[in-house]
Formats: structure tokens, sequence, C-alpha cells
């Protein structure tokens, strides 16, 4: 019963971070956003099938944290013109299923649908994501987020936003 | 949409400094392009390593044509059409693999990796079918300079030396900068998509004048000396090789700083393997000069583009869709220099590249911004009055100046107006 309780609270809590990560990506609040970010972070979206080896072939985002960090100040460097003006953006985080837990990181999948709406036009984003959370002093921070777009295999139109 | 005449008058639609927006806008014009460019000059269609083995086959196109891109067992490689001699079905559905035969899914004719056809099902229905008049199409001339692959739809013209030209000179250099002397495509392409016309990506490709603009924001906050190449005091120069292939030759601008390895933006102390067997490769003194000048940036018309560390290959889809495929280059026998391309390739490029996110949003811009008529030019006749000829006699100037497009336009008019 402890544990199945244990298991509720663990499951609301790790919901409500997707959530506020996802409105914070929607609502382009960069630097919140980076900070959910560990010092050892991967963002990964890889090209051309879910399990490719992102260190030997093509993904179309692989960040380190450094490189999160280029792509949130160029997003606030007011100059980032596929980005001003911005995409407006709502998505849906749902099937979220805890995988497992390894010391103080838990990792969690979900399904999201992400609407975007640009002077391109409206384009729908859908894709399997995997979580790693790791458990701080100031509650979760995300070490590894992973987003398999259904259609990765194909030509995608500029996703410039954070998906 | 624009009423055609019967046949453009391309004189008045492309001057040597200025050109109509219906260029890009107008849909019959992207189907007599379809016409007299991508099913008759040498257009880009693959790299041999995609197919290094036997029956190895990838899947490509020319134009609007789907190509398997194939390897027969005798090594040769073929270009084939994706379309069924039968009743027209897609052959091959399968975006790469390895295959000594490819089997139509919608009455089982059976082709074999060279095109042939092996066999077909219930042979009794056809009184003595010739199996010899029944391959696969293949795209009448197949060409390759150092490993990369043209197809002409053209029986007869230019060979793919006269075509490449002048410019046939940077894929060597490009070569050159491979300790083995080859480079290979093994990392996957991004594929993206634009809602552009073509001709936006293939002069953008070469455009020294936008950076300083479009990409100030990636310049602002990596740590990139990129940047200074396209300021008004650059010594970089654009060049145009004729047969619409340009150049945008970023040497004066290394050979200034005279550091190996500097247009990589690294030192050789970071790579230390790589050069170790680019000196072993070539001797010390030539090894430091490739590595000073590095990898060209050059649009080779109609489709590929060598970015310097990484290829990419323009796909027109219609009027205003296009597809840039695009995968880091790697150098035979450089697995340290070889990462470090793909890491930079992935930051980049593509859909959510660092770069690229913001040229195909002004693709986009510009074609709905073409969409109003008014004079209807745009104007490309920037640096007409400075521009020179190289020691080779080749049209360079300034790298912010519209060289380039001009180049392209010229050779387009002869290309639409030969037809
Ligand atoms: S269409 Fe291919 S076998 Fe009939
Ligand atoms: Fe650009």
């Amino acid at each position: 019963m402890i544990a199945t309780l244990a298991d509720s609270d663990l499951r609301h809590a790790v919901e409500q971070f997707l959530f506020r990560e996802a409105r914070l990506a929607d609502e382009h609040r960069y630097e919140e956003w980076e900070a959910l970010w560990t010092d050892d972070a991967i963002y990964w979206a890889p090209a051309n099938g879910d399990d490719i080896d992102p260190e030997k072939e093509m993904s179309i985002i692989y960040d380190n944290r450094s490189r999160i960090g280029v792509r949130v100040r160029q997003l606030l460097s007011g100059k980032r013109y596929t980005q001003d003006p911005r995409s407006g953006l709502r998505r849906i985080i749902g099937n979220i299923e805890v995988l497992g837990r390894e010391g103080d990181d838990v990792r969690v999948a979900a399904n999201a649908l992400v609407f975007e709406s640009s002077q391109r036009g409206e384009t729908v984003w859908a894709s399997r994501n995997e979580y790693t959370l790791r458990r701080t002093g100031e509650g979760f921070k995300l070490a590894r987020k992973k987003v398999a777009l259904v259609n990765n295999d194909r030509a995608l139109y500029t996703m410039s936003f954070i998906i | 949409m624009n009423m055609m005449p019967a046949a453009p008058v391309w004189g008045d639609m492309i001057r040597p400094d200025r050109v109509r927006g219906a260029l890009y806008r107008d849909p019959a014009i992207f189907e007599l392009e379809l016409e007299h460019i991508w099913y008759k000059t040498w257009v880009y269609v693959g790299h041999e390593s995609e197919i290094a083995n036997p029956h190895d086959f990838v899947l490509k196109s020319i134009g609007l044509q789907p190509i398997i891109m194939s390897r027969g067992g005798d090594g040769q490689v073929h270009l084939l059409l994706n379309r069924c001699t039968h009743r027209g079905n897609q052959v091959c559905p399968k975006e790469k693999g390895n295959s000594p035969m490819h089997t139509c899914p919608f009455h089982a004719w059976n082709f074999g990796s060279d095109g042939k056809l092996l066999g077909y099902a219930f042979p009794e229905g056809y009184d003595g079918l010739d199996k010899s008049k029944h391959g696969l199409g293949r795209v009448p001339r197949v060409a390759s300079y150092r490993g990369f692959v043209f197809g002409s739809f053209a029986a007869d013209g230019p060979s793919l030396e006269e075509h490449l030209g002048g410019a046939a000179e940077t894929i060597d250099r490009l070569c050159d900068n491979a300790p083995e002397g080859e480079i290979e495509i093994t990392a996957g392409f991004l594929k993206h998509r634009v809602k552009a016309n073509w001709k936006f990506i293939l002069e953008n490709e070469t455009d020294g004048y936008h950076p300083a603009f479009v990409h100030s924001s990636i310049f602002s906050v990596a740590d990139s000396a990129i940047g200074g190449l396209y300021g008004a005091k650059s010594t970089a120069l654009t060049r145009d090789y004729g047969n619409g292939h340009t150049e945008l030759d970023l040497r004066p601008e290394f050979r200034k700083r005279d550091q190996m390895l500097s247009w990589f933006g690294t030192t050789p102390d970071r790579l230390p393997d790589y050069v170790a067997k680019m000196n072993s490769a070539y001797g010390e003194e030539k090894a430091r000069k490739i590595m000073i000048d590095g990898t060209p940036h050059v649009m080779i018309f109609p489709n590929l583009f060598i970015a310097e560390i990484q290829i990419f290959v323009i796909q027109p889809l219609g009027v205003n869709d296009s597809v840039q495929h695009v995968t880091a280059l790697q150098f035979k026998g450089a697995p340290d220099l070889n990462r470090r391309m793909r890491q930079q390739t992935m930051g980049s490029v593509g859909p959510a590249g660092f770069l690229l996110a913001d040229d195909s949003e002004m693709y986009e811009r510009t074609q709905r911004g073409i969409q109003a008529h008014d004079t209807d030019w745009v104007f490309l006749g920037r640096g007409g009055h400075r521009e020179r000829r190289d020691a080779d006699g080749f049209i360079v100037s300034h790298a912010t100046d519209e060289v380039p497009s001009r180049g392209i336009w010229k050779h387009y008019r002869s290309l639409m107006e030969r037809a």
C-alpha cells in the first residue's frame, strides 16, 4: 500500500514536471526552460528512425548542455528570424508511463502532439518522447529528453521552436 | 496566376542584372524547367559510397522522377527508374538496402540489381514475352566524378567533365582534404522541406551578402569566426565558373590567417591524428597548404551544394515546394575530424539548425514576397561595377556581390532558350 502511494506521488510529480516543461516550451519562456536541465543534459530528436546511433548518424537535434545554451541564447538574441514572429504553440503530453528508476533518475515515456501555427501555415508534430528526470534538492531536473517524431524519416518543415 | 504565352520570351524575364518574380512563381515555368533542366542537363544523384557493395541500392530522384541508384553484382552503378515496366507500379518502396533482386509487389515481376527483367509470374499468360525489352527504364547517361554520381536524361550532350568545367577542381580540392583522397556519405540525410521555389535555394547557397544579417543571431551567440568572412572588408571572392556553377571562395581569408584548420574553426593540436595522416599522405608542405585552404563552398548547378563540411542536394517538388537533403561529409581515414563534422552539421543545418532554420525562413518569406508583382523585378546587380576576371578567366568579385546569381541566371537562360 505504501509502495502504491509512493508510486502515485511519483507519478503526480512526474506529470507536473512534464506539463510545466511543455508549457514553458509552448510559451517561449526560454530561460525558465533552460533552467530545467542538468549539466550533463542531452536533448535529442533523431532522424530516419527512433533507434539510430546519434554518434554516427544525423539527428535533427542532438544537443549537449552547452549547445542547449546556444540554442536558447540564439532564440533570445532578437534576430532568430525563424521565430520572429514566434510560432503559436500548444501541446498535449499524454499516455505518460513511468518506466523505471535508477538511483535519483526516473525514466518516463509519453506521447506528444504539438500544434504549431506560423506564417508558413499550420503544422502538427507528433512524437514519442522519452525523458530522464533526476531528483535534486530543488525537485526534478531534466537530464535527457528524446523526441522521436513519427515522421522523422520524411522531409520536415523548419522546426525552430522548442519541441 | 500568370498567363504564360506559348513560348516565354526569356530575354524579357531574365536580364543580366535582374529577373522577373514570375520565374519563381509560375507553375508553367516550373514544368518547362523539368523538361529543359532537370530532364536534360547533368543532375547530381548520389555518392558511390552510399552503395558501397554489390546489390546495394538507395532511392533517389531526378526532378520529380523516382530513381533507384543501384550497384549491380558486377560493381557497376545503375540509375534505374523506380517504375515497373508492367503497369507502372513503384518497384522498390524501401529507402535503401541490399538485394540482388527487386520484386514488384503488384504482380510479382522480378528485376535484377542491374535493372534486367529476370522473370514474371504465371508465364503461360504471355506468348513469349521478350525479357530483354522489359527491363527497368534507366537514366541514359550515368557518370561519376570522384565518387559523385550524376545522371542525364539527354541521350547525348556535353560530357560530365565538360558540364563541370572549372568547377571540377573544387571537387578535387574537397577530396584532397581526406587523407585517403576520398569522401564518403555514410551518416544519413536530414530532409528539410520548404514552401519555396528551388531557385531561391540554389541562389542562396553562394550568396555571401545575406550571412551577416540572416545569421547574425548565431554569429553573435556562438564562438564563431564565420561572421568575418562575409563582412564588407572580406577578401573572400564570389566566382562564376560558367554552366551555372558558382563558388564562394573563402581561401583568401584563410590564407591571410595562415593557420592550419582555421577553416574548420580549430587548431592542429585538437586533431592530431588527422594532421598526422595528412602529413604522411601528402608530405608536410602540401598538407599544410591543403589544411590552410580547407574545403570548398561551391554550388554545382542545378542541385549539388558542397558547403565545406556537408553536402546539400536540392530536390524540386513543385513551383513552391522543395526539399534539401543534407548530411555531413566524411573523409576516408579521418575518424576524429569526421566526428566533429557530424556534430557541427547537426547543429547548423536541417529543420532545427542554427543556420538553416533561418535560411529556410528567408526562402519562404521571399516566396511570399514575390506574390506581389509590382514591376516584378528581382534585382541582382550588386557588384556589377567591380567584377573582374581571375587568372583562369572566371568572373570573380567581392564576397557579398551577386556574381553567383548572375551566373546562374545566365546559364538558366541559355538552357531554356536552347529548348
Ligand atoms: S505493375 Fe509491377 S508486376 Fe504488375
Ligand atoms: Fe545562409
